[in-house]
């Protein structure tokens, strides 16, 4: 057998491509999907892949106000950043490669990392354009992280209250615990409406419609990514779709962590594994179909002003009402 | 990675340099679900960096000439330069006109004319079939 350490080290770089692949993939369905529900033929399942294909041949423009090693640097950093984000997150049946005691914390933390790159290398790029699309970009971090700190919250009280303090942060403790269990009928309503409150904060994570304020191609020119050209806008797509498979795995492993074989369903074993990662699958299937491209069809674009809103205000109260209804079950069942 | 990957992927920038909308309208109706240009992996981006075709309409004005130019230099190889509509191939109706510097030809290289005023949105997609085609003689002069 090998070393456990050596075995995680070799799982880094396949975690790594199957987190892009699956990514590309997602991204893929997400726009025939979208182009259908607009009765329209849309492009094929490939498309990222022939997009990807084609930035990576593109000529590499620096601006010349630009700052030249930070405007190359961020795009490397946003990818290395969601690439390890998904290290912490168990995915597609494999156990999270960096799993650890409060690693939801650290998750919490490491989210803002891509999101933060596209500031940087936008304040960098030198351009009016890119500018006000970093501000935009920071206002929105601003707002949706609020919700998303109440929803990791509530779940690690929950897991407290229910006798595991010890493991209250730890992702994988949660994900074997299946919170759906700890509570009552009250505190499953509050667990809902905390799902619907982190499917839409992925939204925003996500810079989709909606809250794309900061990316706005018909205002501000692409906002953040105005100056980007070539290989480093392909860093950047790569990105985000790397985080979105890694934010519909953070669902999945918090929300729906139950898989065929636990429920017993099919026979654990070979067929088992695949019906598992089958039934992931179609688990992110729902995440990033809800997330993203139902979502971005029925909506237009909100001004940065109400993406402060509608985070602080609605979302952020949705937040505390499942916090509240997942406290009353707790307090209801301890007495 | 060749030429060809770009032929399935061609991100279009649009610029308007004097035109009068309706060859602009013509563009945005390629792009509607009637037509559905992004099955071709055809998608319409807000800024020149990101772009592999230029969709210039209009005779070019006084004023456009230096803002046309940049825009063409902003643009990442390799690119494909069009020129939508009548006014923009010949002057159309504003042919040796004191007001303008155009046709576009005068100022940046174009690859490939779409004639019509405005033209319809198959001659667009068309228009855009052709460019992949001098992409390809691109790269078979390589």
């Amino acid at each position: 057998m090998m070393d456990p350490l050596l075995m995680n080290v070799a799982m880094i770089p396949a975690v790594a491509v199957l987190g892009i692949i699956l990514g590309l993939i997602y991204k893929g369905i997400d726009r025939r999907l979208a182009a259908r529900m607009q009765a329209r033929i849309g492009p094929p399942l490939r498309q990222p892949f022939i997009d990807l294909k084609k930035l990576m041949m593109k000529e590499n423009i620096v601006p010349k106000n630009a700052v030249s090693w930070v405007f190359n640097f961020m795009p490397v950093v946003a990818l290395a950043s969601s690439l390890m984000l998904l290290m912490y997150i168990p995915f597609l049946q494999i156990p999270a490669i960096l799993a650890g005691s409060g690693d939801l914390i650290v998750i919490l933390y490491v989210l803002i990392f891509p999101s933060l790159a596209l500031v940087v290398g936008g304040f960098a790029s030198g351009s009016p354009y890119a500018t006000v699309g970093a501000q935009r970009e920071m206002v929105a971090m601003l707002s949706y992280e609020v919700p998303l700190a109440i929803t990791i919250v509530s779940i690690a009280w929950l897991m407290s209250m229910t006798g595991s303090i010890g493991t209250a942060f730890d992702l994988a403790a949660v994900s074997a615990a299946n919170i759906w269990s700890l509570v009552g009928p009250i505190g499953a309503v509050g667990l809902l409406l905390l799902l619907v409150v982190l499917i839409f904060v992925t939204t925003g994570e996500m810079g989709a419609i909606p809250v794309d304020a900061a990316e706005a191609e018909t205002e501000i020119a692409g906002g953040l990514l105005a100056e980007y050209s070539g290989r480093n806008l392909a860093l950047f797509y790569l990105t985000s779709a790397v985080k979105m498979v890694a934010l519909g795995s953070l669902i999945i492993a918090l929300f729906l962590p139950m898989t065929p074989v636990q429920l017993g369903l099919v026979q654990a074993g070979n067929t088992g594994m695949i019906a598992n990662v089958l039934c992931f699958l179609a688990k992110l299937f729902v995440v990033v179909f809800l997330s993203s491209t139902f979502i971005r069809v029925a909506v237009a674009r909100f001004r940065i002003t109400q993406v402060v809103k509608v985070y602080w205000g609605y979302t952020t109260l949705a937040a505390l009402l499942g916090l509240l209804l997942v406290g009353v079950d707790i307090l209801l069942k301890v007495s | 990675m060749s030429i060809k990957d770009l032929n399935r992927s061609l991100w279009v920038f649009h610029v308007n340099t004097g035109s009068c909308n309706g060859c602009d309208i013509e563009i945005v109706a390629a792009l509607t679900p009637r037509y559905d240009a992004e099955r071709f992996g055809v998608k319409l981006v807000g800024t020149p960096r990101h772009a592999d075709v230029l969709l210039v309409t209009g005779p070019v004005t006084k004023d456009m000439k230096d803002k046309l130019k940049r825009v063409y230099d902003q643009t990442p190889d390799p690119k494909v330069v069009m020129s939508i509509g009548n006014c923009g191939n010949s002057g159309g109706c504003f042919y040796e006109s004191y007001n303008i510097d155009g046709p576009i030809d005068k100022v940046v290289p174009v690859d490939v004319y779409v004639a019509g005023c405005p033209p319809r949105p198959e001659a667009i997609i068309d228009g855009v079939v052709k460019a992949w085609k001098k992409l390809e003689d691109l790269e078979a002069k390589k």
